[in-house]
């Protein structure tokens, strides 16, 4: 399959290649050190500190570009939408493993990869970074580069493809990028129990050692939540297993969680994302838990001051964000060492030597 | 280089002096000069690379790592590390005027986790004692090369390596957690997180396949998984390799990720069978080894439907492993393939090219026809599920000429998986061997940009010098040498 697909999408058509103009608007910003706010469709502008500089926008620069089902590859431009790539992965009953959240219409490929979000699969199938073969960039020098590529397994050079996932755009422009896809299962089925928190995270936590098709586990509101998924047989023998009444809306269930559109999210309290490992007893900081990624990614509404959130976050090894705090906040992912910081500036010196892409967006001073 | 002319050559004033101090920093016997005990480290596995280093060390602490660290920076030595020298692109060949940083003895299995579904070990674990440990637990490592009783965790970090159950479970990259590093400026840094992500840049990629140029691995935290209910292998024999690869995207097509899903071709059949008697059709043209993990019914449900489509895309014969004690010979029989051919020729010379699938027939195709020219047979082990191709190419290098028609063959192929929109390694790495055919893949932004990462880490050039990305000069080189080719490369390096 190439270019011109029957998508489901009304945008059918509109693949563009804007390279050239993209390439031109960043050798103009070197030029006069003019920082660069790189964008798709602005729906996750919310995330990591506030952005500045003159809007490079990659929102028309789109297409699918290649895709065949038989490769588990599929390659498209950053500007194209995510509903676009994942209703053509659908007519091929395939899928992005790492079930990205979109936060918004427009969410773009560019913005999924460059926040580096993935949805509840993440545990059992891989994040964003993990379904990445290969990326086409423009760097800070305005030169465009190509890394990795279209095949599974590729060590030649270091693996800059995947370092871009997560990197806000502080490296460089995202100008294609090369995505491992995965059949969908053929069945899948959510179950539910009512249990309190800490027995759901022992649970939660216990199903990592046994041979259960689980693809996504969460607690909310009283209720552990798990999601298995595979063949007919599969699901059917899993459900025994795990016992708990069939959720009949689960599609809805885990779009809404994904999407930040659960009740929960809707709370005027700032929002955390509280990162720990798994088995991580729950924490006692005051505010509403919600559990996803089987509980290694725990999201917390809560008055309590950051200091004390973050202290106590990584008393335990893990880390947190500020996802949203009614106005974007100073400190939005949690610090860097001073070593660390040390090798993200020379890092990002190395790729824009310049500071013209999204400045301090992830770190002030990076 | 002439053979002897290492040992002969006097050490340096500096270099004696170096040596003093590395030996103030370390136990007697975690210091070896003596050539004799030199020998062992001087090649991997890729063996018609070799050379003697100015020393080696063999530390066994941390802080014995960031003392030996701190002192070649401050004398601007270069540092090569090795894990157990499995490695088959030369990553961990010597330099003579440099240190040789074996972390062998880093042994320890810190901490089995089945909770938090983690590991944490020393760089010099072996791959298969993590599954060993984890065993207890229903647990394993799941990336598993076919070096894994003997190469070590911070050599597949370093490597990124795969193995025959990448295609479900991926490479080391997409297993590995948390590492502890030393950087060449004797810096301690923890990169990534016991968690499944960390703050920043993701660093944990960047380290993942870095051929010891970025930093001194000296701890890993890897995922552990939970072993499968139950995992059946099916065996498909064709006879031809062509309709043999049709099959694995067929497969694919109908929705199924097989645990594994490995190829060979009729010599490569025929030397692993000889050497491992694992009931191999001999006079196939091709077989597929095809395993299905999972719970009992979705093995049961997915051997059928495997079973099924082999045979329309006309195997010759399929059949399931038995019991288990058949699925291991099974696949005893492949990851035994290297070895076994080594029985069946005086030396051979394992390629590494990914492509995509649907360039196989051609790339096949290619191949045999320059087999043919060159009068140099090749045995084929494939990772069909993922693309990676290992073409074995049958030589003697004790004929005159034999290694160097050999290279030139093993050059064309890497760049002809480059043109079929793949790449010069799968899972091995660059090295020393693949550093001209960097030049083909790459652009010179691109290399400038591998370049620039690289002084980000290490800006003085120390850590594994010369190895992994070219310079531009070395391209522009190998531009004029291709155009008279037959020359050998590297002439600097002693040739067995
Ligand atoms: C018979 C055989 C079969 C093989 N099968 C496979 C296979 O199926 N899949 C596969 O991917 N590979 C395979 N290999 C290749 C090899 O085993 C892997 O590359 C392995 O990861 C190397 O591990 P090692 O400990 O031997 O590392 P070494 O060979 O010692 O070193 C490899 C590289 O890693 C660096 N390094 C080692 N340790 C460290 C550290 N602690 N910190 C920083 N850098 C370090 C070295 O400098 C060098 O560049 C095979 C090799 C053989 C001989």
């Amino acid at each position: 399959m190439t270019e011109s697909h029957d998508s489901l999408t009304p945008h059918n058509n509109v693949a563009k290649d804007n390279r050239a103009a993209l390439q031109q608007q960043v050798m103009d910003a070197i030029d006069t050190r003019t920082p660069l706010n790189i964008c798709g469709n602005n729906t996750k502008s919310f995330l990591g500190r506030a952005s500045q500089g003159e809007t490079l926008s990659l929102a028309e620069h789109r297409g699918i570009i290649e895709y065949d089902p038989r490769e588990l590859v599929l390659t498209a431009r950053t500007g194209t939408p995510l509903t676009e790539i994942e209703a053509t992965l659908a007519e091929a009953a395939q899928m992005l493993a790492f079930e990205p959240p979109h936060f918004g219409d427009g969410a773009t490929l560019g913005g999924t990869i460059a926040c580096g979000l993935s949805g509840p699969r993440r545990p059992y199938a891989g994040a964003a970074r993990d379904a990445v073969l290969g990326c086409q960039i423009i760097n800070g020098r305005g030169e465009h580069l190509r890394f990795g590529g279209q095949v599974m397994k590729n060590v030649a050079g270091y693996d800059v493809s995947r370092l871009m996932v997560g990197a806000f755009g502080t490296l460089g422009v995202l100008l294609e990028v090369s995505l491992k896809v995965l059949p969908r299962p053929a069945a899948s089925l959510t179950l539910i129990q009512e249990c309190p928190q800490n027995e759901a995270i022992q649970r939660m936590s216990h199903l990592l050692s046994q041979p259960v098709p689980v693809d996504a586990a969460c607690y909310h509101a009283g209720h552990c939540y798990l999601r298995i998924a595979g063949s007919e047989q599969a699901v059917r023998h899993a459900q025994k297993q795990l016992g708990g009444e069939p959720l009949k809306d689960s599609i809805s269930f885990w779009h809404s969680l994904r999407e930040h559109q659960l009740h929960f999210f809707l709370s005027d309290k700032p929002l955390y994302r509280v990162v720990v490992k798994p088995a991580t007893p729950a924490l006692n900081i005051a505010g509403e838990w919600l559990l996803d990624w089987g509980g290694a990614q725990r999201w917390l509404a809560s008055d309590e001051p950051q200091a004390l959130i973050r202290e106590q976050v990584s008393a335990t090894g893990g880390h947190v964000t500020l996802l949203r705090a009614g106005a974007q906040a100073d400190v939005v992912f949690t610090p860097l060492s001073p070593a660390m910081l040390h090798l993200h500036q020379r890092l990002k010196n190395s790729f824009d030597p310049h500071r013209i892409f999204n400045p301090d967006r992830m770190y002030a001073g990076l | 280089m002439h053979p002897s002319t290492r040992e002969i050559t006097q050490r340096t004033p500096a270099q004696e002096s170096l040596i003093k101090e590395l030996r103030a920093l370390l136990p007697v016997t975690a210091v070896l000069t003596d050539p004799e005990d030199l020998r062992p480290f001087e090649c991997d596995g890729l063996s018609v690379y070799r050379r003697l280093p100015l020393v080696v060390v063999l530390p066994d602490t941390i802080e014995q790592v960031q003392a030996i660290m701190q002192l070649c920076h401050k004398l601007n030595i270069a540092v090569v590390a090795r894990g157990t020298g499995t490695g088959l692109s030369g990553g961990a060949l010597p330099l003579g005027d440099g240190v040789l940083l074996s972390l062998a003895r880093f042994k320890r299995i810190l901490n089995i986790d089945p909770l938090n579904a983690m590991a944490t070990v020393q760089p010099g674990v072996r791959n298969l004692a993590i599954s060993e440990a984890a065993a207890a637990h229903g647990m394993y490592y799941a990336p598993d090369p076919s070096s894994q009783i003997a190469c070590t965790i911070g050599g597949n970090v370093a490597e990124n390596s795969g193995g025959v159950h990448c295609l479900k479970y991926g490479l080391t990259v997409h297993n590995v957690l948390m590492l502890k590093i030393i950087t060449i400026e004797g810096e301690f840094l923890t990169i990534g997180a016991e968690t499944l992500d960390a703050p920043g840049y993701d660093v944990l990629a960047l380290m993942s396949g870095s051929e010891g140029m970025l930093g001194i691995i000296v701890e890993v935290t890897v995922k552990l998984l939970a072993r499968p209910e139950r995992a059946q292998v099916v065996l498909a024999a064709f006879d031809d390799v062509v309709k043999a690869g049709e099959a694995v995207g067929s497969i694919i097509a109908a929705g199924i990720i097989p645990a594994g899903l490995e190829m060979m071709d009729r010599l490569a059949i025929q030397a692993a069978e000889d050497f491992a008697h694992a009931g191999y059709p001999r006079h196939a043209e091709a077989i597929l080894l095809c395993e299905l993990d999972g719970s009992n019914a979705e093995v049961s449900e997915h051997i059928m439907t495997a079973c099924k489509l082999l045979t329309e895309c006309g195997a010759t014969e399929v059949r399931t492993a038995t019991d288990e004690a058949e699925r291991q010979l099974l696949w005893k029989g492949r990851k035994s393939a290297f070895p076994a051919v080594g029985r069946i020729s005086p030396d051979y010379y394992c390629m590494d090219g990914t492509i995509p699938r649907r360039q196989l027939p051609h790339v096949l195709k290619q191949m045999s026809q320059w087999s043919a020219e060159y009068g140099l047979p090749v045995a084929n082990v494939f990772h069909a599920g993922d693309g990676n191709l290992h073409p074995l190419i049958l030589f003697d290098a004790n004929k005159p000429g034999e290694l160097a028609r050999t290279e030139e063959f093993g050059r064309r192929i890497l760049k002809l998986c480059v043109e079929a929109g793949g790449t010069i390694t799968g899972e091995h790495g660059v090295g020393m061997e693949k550093i001209d055919q960097m030049c083909i893949q790459f652009q010179s932004a691109e290399l400038s940009q591998f370049h620039a990462v690289k002084a980000a880490f290490d800006p003085l050039g120390l850590l594994n010098p010369g190895k992994a990305v070219p310079t531009l000069h070395r391209c522009a080189e190998f531009g004029a040498m291709h155009v008279h080719h037959g020359e050998l490369r590297h002439p600097e390096l002693e040739r067995f």
